[in-house]
């Protein structure tokens, strides 16, 4: 019965999030929230003049999996420039919501491991939280 | 397991043939055999719509519903079937009170005491209403026990004060609240009190004279009835005096161009085709009920309660919310682990098929009050076990550890 889905790699970046900080010098910021599970997470993003993802941070309160993924997301993105993460953003969404080709799994790299999700209909929000609110602050402009 | 368990098991199907370990039954309860039978055998050989027809099917029909509402009257100790309105839920009783009671005697200025540990189902409505007329929501807030204080109320109540809404048993804390002291001091203002039954009806004796309340509210489907059969207790007096709430079918006396004249009470708060399935369904459940007798259903329920709160209070990283005391705990255990959010709680538990709930119980300003945003919570019905029990405690001091918290 049971399949547990707290591996290592979710636990570790649940305890030990590199990403989950304040960044002062933050130009995109946009807050997130699931309001029935009350996951809530503030992703503060440093873009420079060529759209590219300088840095990453991300402040809040949440279930493992929100927490996690969202950290995963930032490990991800950071360095890339914002269509890119775009994309890698729709490619996750796209993996928990209806399945994608094992290539594209590969681009998501770590982020590849929250696939389980998609069987889980009460986390999906959880997991896609980090990167809804990417999705969102960048399609805003 | 007894066979005290067993007797009680084997009437609940799902219990029975479900490997799941069901502790939620603050949220909704499995339904016995008896319960989904006289449903059944409603629609098999009595049903008609009720009210309407002259014919003898369509007068069992009226005769099945009626004879639930009696049910229900001598449940609660009510003084005349009259005083039962059957709506959905306990959520639709406490709008209609709201609704038909509120708008049209609460005014600009009156003020509306509600307990902080109201389910959203009797904050809500009051907040509408206060947001329509003007009249001002004040909160009573619990003591870090859980517990609620007749003399915070007394410096609360003041001569604006209308009315007050309080739960009997919250569904977080568990602990029954004095609502016959809440209705003295209600009816010495001059106010009324609106009381919500939900958590307490399936599992303790309640007696609405004894209690002197002016409504009172429950669902059905808490206390192994179908969903989507509620009660609404109101004094005549009161219900008599009421506007309706939803206009149609059935709860007119006459109708003609230039004027209505509505039904008498309860049917003029009766709209529409009744759930008279849910009616039989709910005076079959009271019948489970009274067949148990409270007293065995409050100590199976109070000595499980027990053990598994003794247990959890031996756990380092567990924090209980409200009462330091299992006795104070209706069933009803909501709890912090620490270090682990509430839905990843839930989410390892439901792995190992027990089945228990997180979030904020659609009681987010008593979280607030108490400084959490959501907690896990489990609740226990007549057929748990000490087996379960006990599984349930063995997978909750193992879930620090499958997080990665050493
Ligand atoms: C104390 C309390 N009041 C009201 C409700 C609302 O019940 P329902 O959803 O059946 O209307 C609930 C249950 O969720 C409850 O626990």
């Amino acid at each position: 019965m049971s399949e547990t889905f707290y591996n290592e790699i979710i636990n570790e970046h649940n305890l030990n999030p590199y990403h989950k900080h304040s960044l002062e010098d933050a130009n995109f910021s946009l807050e997130g929230v699931n309001p029935s599970c009350g996951d809530d997470i503030i992703l503060n993003l440093k873009v420079d003049e060529n759209g590219i993802i300088t840095d990453g941070a991300y402040e809040g309160d949440g279930c493992a999996i929100s927490q996690a993924s969202a950290d995963i997301m930032l490990d991800l993105v950071i360095g890339r420039s914002k269509e890119e993460a775009l994309r890698l953003a729709d490619i996750f969404m796209r993996m928990i919501k209806e399945g994608i080709s094992d290539e594209e799994k590969e681009e998501l790299e770590e982020a590849g491991i929250l696939e389980s999700v998609s069987h889980m209909p009460a986390r999906v929000k959880c997991a896609v939280l980090g990167w809804r609110t990417l999705t969102e602050m960048f399609g805003e402009e | 397991m007894t066979t005290a368990d067993q007797r009680i098991r084997e009437q609940f199907p799902l219990i029975n043939t479900n490997s799941a370990i069901y502790l939620d039954n603050a949220a909704t309860t499995q339904k016995p055999q008896c319960v989904l039978d006289a449903v059944n055998d409603y629609y098999v050989n009595h049903n008609a719509n009720p009210m309407r027809g002259l014919y003898d099917l369509s007068m069992e029909a009226t005769a099945a519903y009626e004879d639930a509402r009696s049910a229900v009257c001598e449940l609660i100790g009510a003084e005349r079937p009259e005083e039962i309105v059957f709506t959905r839920n306990a959520s639709e009783s406490l709008n209609l009170i709201a609704y038909s009671y509120g708008l049209h005697n609460i005014k600009a200025d009156d003020e509306i005491i509600v307990s902080v540990a109201e389910h959203h189902s009797n904050f809500l409505p009051w907040k509408n209403v206060a947001d329509h007329t003007g009249a001002k929501v004040v909160y009573w807030d619990c003591e870090p026990d859980g517990s609620f204080d007749l003399n915070t109320l007394h410096g609360l109540i003041n001569e604006h004060t209308r009315l007050i809404a309080i739960t009997q048993v919250s569904n977080v804390l568990g602990r029954v609240n004095d609502i016959r002291a809440v209705s003295d001091m209600a009816h010495n203002a001059g106010a009324i009190i609106v009381c919500d039954g939900s958590q307490s009806v399936p599992h303790m004796k309640t007696d609405v004279k004894e209690l002197d309340v002016d409504f009172f509210v429950f669902s059905g489907h808490k206390m192994y009835a179908p969903m989507g059969i509620g009660v609404l207790y109101g004094r005549y007096k009161l219900l008599d005096k009421m506007p309706p709430f939803l206009y149609g079918g059935e709860m007119i006396e006459s109708v003609t161009k230039e004027r209505v004249t509505y039904a008498e009470v309860p049917h003029k708060f009766e709209a529409g085709t009744v759930n008279a399935g849910g009616a039989v369904g709910l005076a079959a459940a009271i019948g489970f009920v009274k067949d148990l007798g409270y007293p065995l259903i409050e100590q199976r329920e109070k000595e499980l309660t027990k053990h598994t709160f003794d247990a959890m209070k031996e756990m380092k990283y567990i924090s209980i919310i409200g009462a330091e005391r299992a006795e104070d705990h209706m069933g009803i255990i909501a709890f912090k682990v620490e270090g682990v959010h509430p839905h990843d709680v839930t989410a390892i538990f439901s792995d190992e098929g027990i089945c228990v709930r997180a979030g904020h119980h659609c009681a987010q300003p008593l979280h607030k009050h108490i400084g959490i945003m959501s907690s896990t919570r489990v609740s226990f019905g007549v057929y748990n076990t000490f087996e379960e029990a006990d599984r349930f405690l063995e997978v909750l001091a193992g879930i620090r550890g499958r997080m990665g918290i050493h």
